[in-house]
């Protein structure tokens, strides 16, 4: 649970500091951005590794939301580069205000989203984004974060250590699609 | 761990002087960006946030008392960028000088590059020390003479002056990089340099700056699938072929420039497998390694990342033969400087003169010299307490544990404002260089 609680904070404070980096002097760095995203990559993983573990019995989802919002990202992170696709970056800048208050909304919410979460399993994939990449990048990491001094790993089951692609619920903020889109 | 003051192998450090103001209300134009010796240790470049370049001069020694070194007195202060905007792009551009690097010195003026973030300046800095007088059209103060009340000529001469410095820019090297320049180096061929940005590194020869050749470029042809960016680069100090760049995932790449033009294909990867015990979310950020120095026998390169320093020898690329930790106590507390934003710091590495003791900075105004032969490291610290002329440095001891012994720091109180990312070791002398916020304080080995 701890795991649960520190992942989602530490993604509520990436997404203020991609907002907040967008309107810095000197433009957008692509390294800071770059380090923050895989952060938050990792912090996402570690959260859907815990709630795979918390809830063994609920169905998967079939699409994996890691490369969409991977690829939101991404996007975000060069807009100095005169790039073609000029449009997406604008539509992921514009739900990102919203993002970082409601990460911090749900950073508070965990018990009552979670009742929610067991509840309606059918109502939450039907919040899911299709992407077009199912597979996972091979740069992010499988590994297990290690627990800062003082936390307990969640106790789970043996057979969840491994989490693939396929097993990754789709929407972190299950409660807001309007999250999950700019993720 | 801390070096102790008793053995007369062993250096002690003797404050000398300190440069920059008292205050504590520190205007962002002061904070300093980058330290830099000259080839001969007798200039020392600062360059600050505020796009200025100062430079002092070490005096000559003294007859009087011979044992002790000159001190270093501003020699030129100048603008050397401005704040500019990209309209293009609706950016501004930082006007901070990132690096400064001196070129070899050819004749009585001093050439030195400075960057910001876009744009390369070629300096020279010249002394002046006599001026023409006696002309015939032109009074001394400059007004011309009626050419009707010339009645006789006089040949104009040379009349000594009062030591005037100039600083002329004398190329600008600009519109090459379209992400942010991180690195120059200036190559050993006395001809060209590299400058190096997120994603690419460039080729340019001093004289001529309206075009580089680009010899690495890891811009994927889908920004999606970026995964590192170039973190610095610099050549080898003596072979004009090789150079190394690192990178963000904690890899250092070495090019030759014999093999093709463009050298995205590495002739060596230096890279350390991950230890998986040490895992965690903020993995990738301190591996980032934030600065790469060749040793200046050319035989080592000396990485930074954020918790460690990593010596390796050029003959071995799976491993770094020497890692000393900077500052361990720091490794539970990275979601926290996580949050503060420390953790992005990118902190600086120097060798001395002869290559046995490496230096960088730390929070707390500390700084830590690690000495490869001996073995031995201390944690020194730059601080106005320690201020009289010629005191002694006492080595500073940081608690980590519960019990604090008296003299120890405990880690909770170290203050991550007070950081030292600049440093600069002379290169012939032990005399450093280290850059607080604001200040720069010169360090000197005590002199029996």
């Amino acid at each position: 649970m701890e795991v649960n609680a520190e992942a989602r904070r530490i993604l509520a404070v990436s997404i203020s500091k991609l907002y907040a980096s967008r309107t810095q002097r000197g433009g957008l760095r692509l390294h800071r951005s770059l380090l923050v995203s895989l952060v938050m990559r990792s912090a996402r993983d570690i959260y859907h590794a815990s709630r795979e573990s918390e809830a063994p019995g609920a169905p998967t989802p079939q699409e994996p939301m890691d490369s969409s919002p991977s690829s939101e990202e991404q996007k975000q992170l060069p807009p100095q580069e005169a790039e073609p696709a000029q449009t997406e970056p604008q539509c992921a800048l514009s739900p990102a205000p919203q993002t970082a208050v409601e990460a911090e909304e749900c950073a508070c919410d965990s018990e009552i989203t979670e009742d929610k979460e067991n509840m309606s399993p059918a109502a939450r994939q039907s919040r899911k984004r299709r992407s077009k990449a199912s597979a996972a990048p091979d740069f992010l990491p499988s590994k297990r974060a290690r627990l800062e001094p003082g936390e307990e790993r969640y106790a789970a089951p043996l057979g969840s250590c491994r989490v693939g692609a396929s097993c990754i619920t789709s929407c972190l903020f299950p409660h807001n699609s309007a999250c999950c889109a700019s993720l | 761990m801390a070096g102790s003051s008793d053995g007369n192998d062993e250096v002690q450090w003797c404050f000398s002087q300190v440069k920059g103001t008292i205050d504590d209300d520190i205007a962002e134009a002061d904070i300093i960006s980058t330290v830099e010796f000259n080839h001969s240790g007798e200039l020392l470049a600062t360059g600050d946030k505020g796009g200025r370049v100062v430079i002092f001069q070490q005096k000559p020694e003294s007859k009087n008392l011979p044992q002790r070194r000159g001190e270093y007195n501003v020699y030129s202060t100048f603008q050397s960028h401005e704040p500019e905007f990209d309209y293009l792009k609706s950016l501004e551009i930082e006007e901070k000088i990132n690096k400064i690097r001196w070129l070899p010195q050819k004749n009585a003026a001093h050439f030195l590059l400075s960057t910001n973030d876009k744009t390369i300046k070629l300096w020279k800095i010249s002394e002046r020390d006599k001026r023409p007088e006696g002309y015939n059209l032109k009074e001394e103060d400059g007004r011309y003479r009626n050419a009707s009340s010339v009645t006789s000529l006089r040949v104009p001469v040379f009349k000594p002056m009062d030591l005037m410095v100039e600083a002329s820019p004398r190329r600008v090297f600009a519109n090459a990089h379209t992400y942010h320049i991180n690195s120059i180096s200036v190559n050993s061929d006395c001809e060209t340099y590299l400058s190096a940005d997120d994603l690419r590194v460039n080729l340019w020869h001093w004289e001529i700056n309206d075009r580089s050749f680009n010899i690495v470029d890891i811009k994927p042809d889908n920004m999606e699938d970026l995964t590192e960016v170039i973190t610095a680069a610099e050549f080898h100090p003596n072979q004009c072929n090789t150079f190394v760049y690192s990178s963000s995932k904690g890899t250092i790449r070495m090019c030759d420039m014999r093999t093709s033009a463009l050298c995205d294909n590495h002739a060596k990867l230096f890279e350390e497998p991950e230890d998986p015990n040490n895992r965690s979310f903020f993995s990738e950020i301190i591996s980032s390694i934030s600065d790469v120095k060749f040793s200046h026998s050319g035989r080592y390169i000396m990485t930074r990342d954020y918790l460690s320093v990593k010596i390796w020898d050029l003959n071995m690329e799976s491993r770094p033969v020497e890692t000393y930790q900077v500052h361990d106590y720091f490794r539970s507390k990275l979601c926290s400087l996580y949050e503060n934003d420390c953790i992005f710091d990118k902190f600086e590495c120097c060798w001395n003169g002869n290559d046995s003791v490496v230096m960088t900075g730390s929070y707390n105004n500390f700084f830590r010299m690690f000495d490869r032969g001996y073995r031995q490291d201390v944690i020194l610290e730059a601080s106005r307490d320690n201020c009289k002329p010629r005191s002694v440095l006492k080595p500073r001891k940081v608690s980590s544990g519960g019990k604090r012994k008296k003299d120890e720091i405990s880690v909770d109180s170290l203050d991550f404002n007070k950081k030292i990312l600049h440093t600069a070791w002379h290169p012939l002398d032990n005399i450093i260089a280290v850059a607080t916020t604001n200040n720069l304080y010169i360090f000197q080995d005590k002199v029996n």
